[in-house]
Parts: structure tokens; C-alpha cells; sequence
């Protein structure tokens, strides 16, 4: 194409791009539509994609297509094998997008949808782009080493084992938290329940087609399950209106939760041909299906967002969580903007895949921008909802009130209408008999998601698309927390067996059964402490799991930013230490705001000692004294697991900057291990 | 016109893309891969059959972080 033109075509994308970015920032007092995000998502990902990406890719990296990959290399025909670059980047997507992206901006929008938007938009593209970027291509030039290796080859000992004992805490718990969401949307819903509990039975049948009656016939298989899904949401309807059947499926919250610990445990231990691999297709097919779909609905519904773009919530006493804006938007929205946990996928399985290095860019920085661009959907299926509905299924029965008249008053006194006859009608439409304080996020973007697949394709179908989101959502939450009780489970056997040798072999049975039950006994643990906590547990897991997920991002960024001093590239350091930098100031702050903040609603020390001073004085009904001690411990124990959290950051951090020091004044320091270079003949 | 030799080309393409993303042709390429590797090979075993190589293909895809956030 002529270069004049390309050059027209860019500005005029840039100039597209800041108007819309205009329009939703300058927005006060109206409704605005949803296109304005759209627009100025996609441009924002196309200049940044097109220049800084590429700039990274050509100047601070230096990506050589002459270059042999590992795969190239090592190929083995498994896990290390040359593979078409969409190939590549559809794996690494569905490895990287998980429930995190449409999570953490349904419970942000309780500070309006501008805070939350501007973070995902900023925070992707100069930050998570950049971090799945770099340490692909890190990896890459390792044979695919992992982050933890990378961590101990380039910076030390201390570094690499900070960066495994955080990545084993932050699973467990990231699985106490998902479980804690599809916990709050199966009670007292029969029709949830059935049909989440239906999905295990369907993925085993499908695991033994696969295995055994049709072995590799992976898409006949996954073929078979989707529509057997799809039947048992309709099922579920059956079930929600039969008398007798809709009682076995009715329960609180501590049986279920009861249910996924003994579920979780069957699942680790169980052959991964059984349950896990099944699953986990139709669970990619179901994610890449939905967020196609929501993607096509909103462009043709262009739905209005009735969310403000800022609430009075910023100042701390938000509903959902407490804690101010600064830090907890960045703390509350992780994957979508930046996520450690990326770092994970993108050392290790990916770069055995690369056929090319010239493949890095689209799939460590496009992935993420995808990835960045469902979190912007769950935004605006969260804000397309009436405000004083949002905040009716979200906040606690602690914060509101457990009865429907008092829950509304109290939202109403904020400041946003809704009734009980609005949200009666809103359940009923849904096939649920209640949607108050159901926190997690999951139900309200089920709800959002309703409606607007709703309004595309008939408002008739409301109780089944609602209860198809829960379906669907319900699904990867249970493959993530299969896939991280195995992969806990792998990284404890790693970490025993060098005390004890059989207990470090993975298919030593006394040994898969003591390290799982462990796993499982850490995020079950938390899971349950999160359902007795009549505050929803949401708003103690999901900011400690941002500040988990934070600190391993800054762990990965500050591997790459040694390798970049170590390398002689000082003048481009800024792209790694720049994100490196505001990630240790949210971080820090969050963790000192949740250790020693006075505020019983942020600091962890402050709602124990709170909690005791209440319990010695007698003044807390009965059902809250009877948890009270329990709850005061797992304060207290979240206090000191946040304090080791940003411990562990800084004691890397100062190992990384002794390093960096060190190289620059030439003394001796860990040479690069990165492999000689090797002509492709591909 | 539309040129349907080019549409249905591009289809062919999108299944093949589907197929090995989902590794349901997984087993075609090993046996493509056994056959470029050892070719001029004396004494190589046999290449695996399709449930004995599905096994160790599907055990080896869940050794290693794959699913997240």
C-alpha cells in the first residue's frame, strides 16, 4: 500500500481513537453508548499493536526471524513442535483468559465504569502486553524455561524461589476465590446447581469417548458435550419447576462449598483423561463461543451504560469492597489490565510452540489485547445494568441488610433507584427466586449478559440465557480450579522431593493423595471462611488474590528487567521497569492499606480487633458470635500472608537492583543463559 | 462474482486451523513426524498406534501450567 495513505489511515485511527476516548471520559450526567468503548478500545489496541508493540519487537528485543526457535530445535512432535502461528495464539489465549478478565471489572464497576475502563485500557498496553511479551520472548531465547527457572538462572536463588513459593500461594488463593463465585451463584438455585453438577457427568462421558470408545477423536467428542451442555441448561429449567427433584438441588452455601472441596480433591486425584482434559475442551469451546457472541451482540444492540463514570464509592466506602480508588482499582482489576499469572503460560508451554520468532508479537502482546478486550465486555455488561440493580445483586446481606425492603432502602439511600418489586421481577424473569447479595460477579454479569443476548435474540429466552452464562462461567471456574489443584499439587510434590525422594514422584498414589489433600485443604479452607463470612468473603479473597497476582507480575517484569541491564540495553529499561515501578507502588500500598489501615473494611488487623472488642462486649447476635472467632484468625492470618506477599516482591526487588548494579559497574554477576544462536532452515 | 474455488479454500483452511488447534489431527502429524524423522532409521520402533499415542499425548498436555486467570 502507498505510504501517504497508510499514514492517513493511522492518524485518522488516532484521531478516531481520542475522540472516543473523549467522549467517555468528558461524559457526565447521561447515559452513554457502549460503541464509545468499543471504539476506543479497538483503537487504542490497533496504534499501540502497530507501533509500540512493533517497536519493542524491532529495537528493545531485537526479535531475529533468521533465528531457530526451541521448536525448531527440540522438536519432538509433543510439546515441542513448530506450530502455525494462529494455532499458537488460539492456545495461548484460551491458556491465558480465564474467569479473571470478567470477575475483577463487574466488582470495579461499584467505582463507575470510567476508573475501571482507563486501567484495563492503560494497564494492557503498556503494561500485561508488554510483561506476556518480554518473558514469551525470554523464554523463548531458554528453551522454554520457566518463569521460577528464569528467576534463579538470571537474578539468584532467592529470586527464583520467591518467584515458586508466591506462584503456589497465589493458586490457592485464586481457587478459594473462583470457588467463592460459583458458590454464591449456585445457592438456592436449583437450576444453577443442576446444571453445574450435570457438567461433571457429561465431561466424563466425553473423557471416555475420547480415551477409550473413539480414542483421539477429539472433535467428534467435544461435538457430542456441547450439545449435552446446552441440554442440561434446558434440563435444569425441567428440574427448577418439579416439586420433589428442585429440593435435592437446594442448598446454602456451606454444602456446596462442602461439595467442590470433595469435588476439587476427585478431581486432582482422578487420571486427567477422565475429568480435567474432557472438561477443559468444552470449556475452551464454550468461553471462544461466548465471548464471539457477546462481541456480535453488543455491535448490534449498541446498549446504553447506566452506570455513572464515577461514583461516590471512590472515597473507600464502597458497597462490594472497601478501600479507596487508588489503590484498589488496580488491585481489584488484575487479569484485563496486567496478570503475573500470564507470565506462567507464556514461559513454558508457549514458546515450545513458536515456529518463528517473528510470531512473538501477536501472540504475547495480541493475546493479551484480546484478553484486555473481554475484560472491556465485562465492563459494560456489568454498567449496562440500572445501577440500583448492580448494587442489589452485588453487595453483601453484611453491608445491606439480609431483608429484600431493608437492602433497598439502604442502595436507595445512595442514591439509586430500585425496588423490591423490580428486583422480584428481575428474578423471576431470570428462574431464580432471589438475585440479592449474590457477590462474586458472576451472577450480575450472567444478568448482564441475559439481557443483552436477550434483546438480540428474544426476551423470551431470559431464564435460559441467564442460566447459560452461569452455565458457562460455571465451567471454567471448575476447569481452573481442577487444572490449579493439579498444578499445586505437581509444584508441592516438586518442592517435597527434595527432602524426601518418593514423595516427589507424581504417580507415587501416597504421595498424590497427601499433596492434594494439602492443596485442597489450603483453598478449601479459605473457601469456607469465605462462605461464613456474612461480608461475602469476596471482599477479603479478591483483593488479596489481586495483590498475589500483582506481585508475580512485577516478579516476571523484574526477571525481565535484569535480563535488559544484564544485556547492555539500559536506554529501553523503561519498558519493563516503568509498569515494574507503578505495580510496587499499588502493591505496596494496597498491602500496607490492608495490614494497617484503621478502617475495619480495608485493614485486616482493624476488623479482627474490631471483631473482638464486639464479641467480648457481647453485642453480636448469636449466628455472628458463633463464626466471629474463626473469622478473627483468618483476619488475622491474611495480615501476615499479605505482609509475606509484599516481603517477597521487595526482597526480590532488591536482588534484582544489586544485580543490575553490579553489571553496570562490570563486576561479576550471573552470566545470560540464553542459547547460542542457530540458523532456522524452516 | 465471488470466486467459490477461494471461499472454499479459505474453509478448508479454518477446519485444518480448528483441527490442530483442538489436536484432533494430532495423531496425523505424529505419524507425518515419524515418517520425516526416521525414514533412513535401521531399527526404529514402530510408530504408536492412534490410542497409545493419544495416551501420551493427552497426559503430556496437562504436565505444565495451561489454564489461569
Amino acid at each position: 500500500m502507498n505510504k501517504t495513505l497508510k499514514l492517513i489511515i493511522w492518524v485518522a485511527v488516532a484521531i478516531l481513537g481520542a475522540f472516543a476516548l473523549s467522549a467517555i471520559a468528558l461524559n457526565r450526567g447521561e447515559s452513554i453508548n457502549a460503541l464509545w468503548l468499543i471504539t476506543a478500545a479497538a483503537c487504542i489496541y490497533a496504534i499501540s499493536y502497530r507501533f509500540y508493540a512493533a517497536w519493542i519487537a524491532a529495537k528493545v528485543l531485537v526479535i531475529d526471524e533468521t533465528r531457530a526457535t526451541p521448536a525448531e530445535r527440540l522438536d519432538n512432535g509433543r510439546d515441542y513442535m513448530p506450530t502455525n502461528k494462529w494455532v499458537v495464539f488460539g492456545h495461548h489465549f484460551a491458556a491465558i483468559a480465564g474467569p479473571g478478565p470478567l470477575v475483577g471489572p463487574t466488582l470495579a464497576a461499584q467505582f463507575g465504569y470510567l476508573p475501571g475502563t482507563l486501567w484495563i485500557l492503560i494497564g494492557a498496553v503498556l503494561g500485561g502486553a508488554v510483561q506476556d511479551m518480554v518473558t514469551l520472548f525470554f523464554s523463548t531465547r531458554r528453551n522454554g524455561r520457566s518463569l521460577g527457572q528464569m528467576a534463579r538462572d538470571e537474578i539468584g536463588v532467592i529470586g527464583g524461589t520467591a518467584a515458586l513459593v508466591g506462584t503456589f500461594l497465589i493458586m490457592i488463593i485464586l481457587i478459594a476465590v473462583l470457588g467463592l463465585v460459583v458458590v454464591n451463584a449456585m445457592k438456592h438455585s436449583p437450576w444453577a446447581t443442576s446444571t453445574v453438577a450435570a457438567t461433571i457427568p457429561i465431561a466424563m462421558i466425553i473423557g471416555i469417548y475420547m480415551r477409550q470408545i473413539r480414542p483421539g477423536r477429539v472433535l467428534e467428542a467435544s461435538a457430542i458435550g456441547v450439545v449435552l451442555l446446552l441440554l442440561s441448561v434446558l434440563a435444569g429449567g425441567w428440574i427448577d419447576h418439579h416439586e420433589t427433584l428442585r429440593t435435592y438441588f437446594d442448598h446454602d452455601g456451606l454444602p456446596l462449598a462442602y461439595a467442590i472441596i470433595v469435588y476439587g480433591f476427585a478431581a486432582a486425584v482422578l487420571p486427567v483423561w477422565l475429568l480435567l482434559a474432557p472438561r477443559d475442551y468444552l470449556s475452551t469451546y464454550m468461553k471462544l463461543g461466548t465471548v464471539v457472541l457477546l462481541a456480535v451482540a453488543i455491535v448490534m444492540l449498541r446498549p446504553e451504560i447506566h452506570m455513572p463514570a464515577v461514583t461516590q464509592f471512590t472515597d473507600g466506602s464502597g458497597p462490594i469492597f472497601g478501600g479507596k480508588l487508588f489503590p484498589f482499582v488496580f488491585i481489584t482489576i488484575a487479569c484485563g489490565a496486567i496478570s503475573g499469572f500470564h507470565a506462567l503460560i507464556a514461559s513454558g508451554t508457549t514458546p515450545k510452540l513458536l515456529a518463528n520468532e517473528r510470531d512473538i508479537r501477536m501472540i504475547g502482546y495480541g493475546a493479551m489485547l484480546l484478553e484486555s478486550f473481554v475484560a472491556i465486555m465485562a465492563m459494560i455488561a456489568a454498567t449496562v445494568l440500572e445501577p440500583g440493580v448492580f448494587f442489589a445483586i452485588n453487595s453483601p446481606a453484611g453491608v445491606v441488610g439480609k431483608d429484600a425492603i431493608d437492602a433497598v432502602a439502604k442502595i436507595n439511600s445512595w442514591g439509586y433507584a430500585v425496588t423490591v418489586e423490580q428486583m422480584n421481577q428481575l428474578a423471576k424473569d431470570m428462574g431464580e427466586s432471589s438475585l440479592f447479595a449474590r457477590t462474586g460477579g458472576a451472577p450480575s454479569l450472567a444478568v448482564g449478559m441475559a439481557s443483552i443476548f436477550g434483546s438480540a435474540f428474544g426476551k423470551h429466552l431470559l431464564a435460559l440465557w441467564y442460566h447459560f452464562a452461569i452455565m458457562f462461567e460455571a465451567i471454567f471456574i471448575l476447569t481452573t480450579l481442577d487444572a490449579g489443584t493439579r498444578v499445586g499439587r505437581f509444584m508441592l510434590q516438586d518442592m517435597l522431593g527434595n527432602f524426601n525422594k518418593k514423595l516427589g514422584e507424581t504417580s507415587y498414589m501416597p504421595s498424590v493423595i497427601f499433596t492434594s489433600a494439602i492443596v485442597v485443604a489450603g483453598w478449601g479452607y479459605f473457601l469456607y471462611i469465605g462462605v461464613i463470612d456474612p461480608n461475602g468473603g469476596v471482599n477479603i479473597l479478591w483483593p488479596l488474590f489481586g495483590i498475589a497476582n500483582q506481585m508475580l507480575a512485577a516478579i516476571a517484569l523484574c526477571v525481565a528487567t535484569g535480563i535488559l541491564v544484564k544485556s547492555g540495553k539500559l536506554k529501553y529499561v523503561w519498558v519493563t521497569a516503568l509498569p515494574l515501578a507503578w505495580l510496587v507502588t499499588i502493591t505496596t500500598t494496597a498491602a500496607w492499606q490492608k495490614i494497617f489501615s484503621d478502617d475495619i473494611r480495608v485493614g485486616f488487623f482493624a476488623a479482627a480487633n474490631d471483631l473482638s472488642t464486639k464479641l467480648a462486649a457481647g453485642v453480636l447476635p448469636a449466628d455472628k458470635a458463633a463464626v466471629a472467632p474463626q473469622l478473627i484468625f483468618n483476619q488475622q492470618l491474611d495480615a501476615y500472608l499479605t505482609l509475606f506477599f509484599v516481603a517477597m516482591l521487595w526482597i526480590v526487588i532488591i536482588d534484582m537492583l544489586i544485580v543490575c548494579v553490579h553489571a553496570l559497574q562490570g563486576k561479576r554477576v550471573l552470566p545470560l543463559s540464553d542459547t547460542p544462536y542457530i540458523r532456522t532452515g524452516i | 462474482m465471488l470466486n467459490l474455488a477461494k471461499i472454499g479454500h479459505f474453509f478448508l483452511h479454518l477446519w485444518r486451523g480448528v483441527r490442530e488447534l483442538s489436536g484432533d489431527d494430532a495423531y496425523v502429524q505424529y505419524l507425518k513426524h515419524h515418517a520425516a524423522f526416521h525414514a533412513n532409521a535401521v531399527d526404529v520402533a514402530p510408530a504408536l498406534s492412534r490410542k497409545a499415542f493419544f495416551k501420551l499425548w493427552q497426559d503430556s498436555q496437562w504436565k505444565d501450567v495451561r489454564r489461569c486467570c
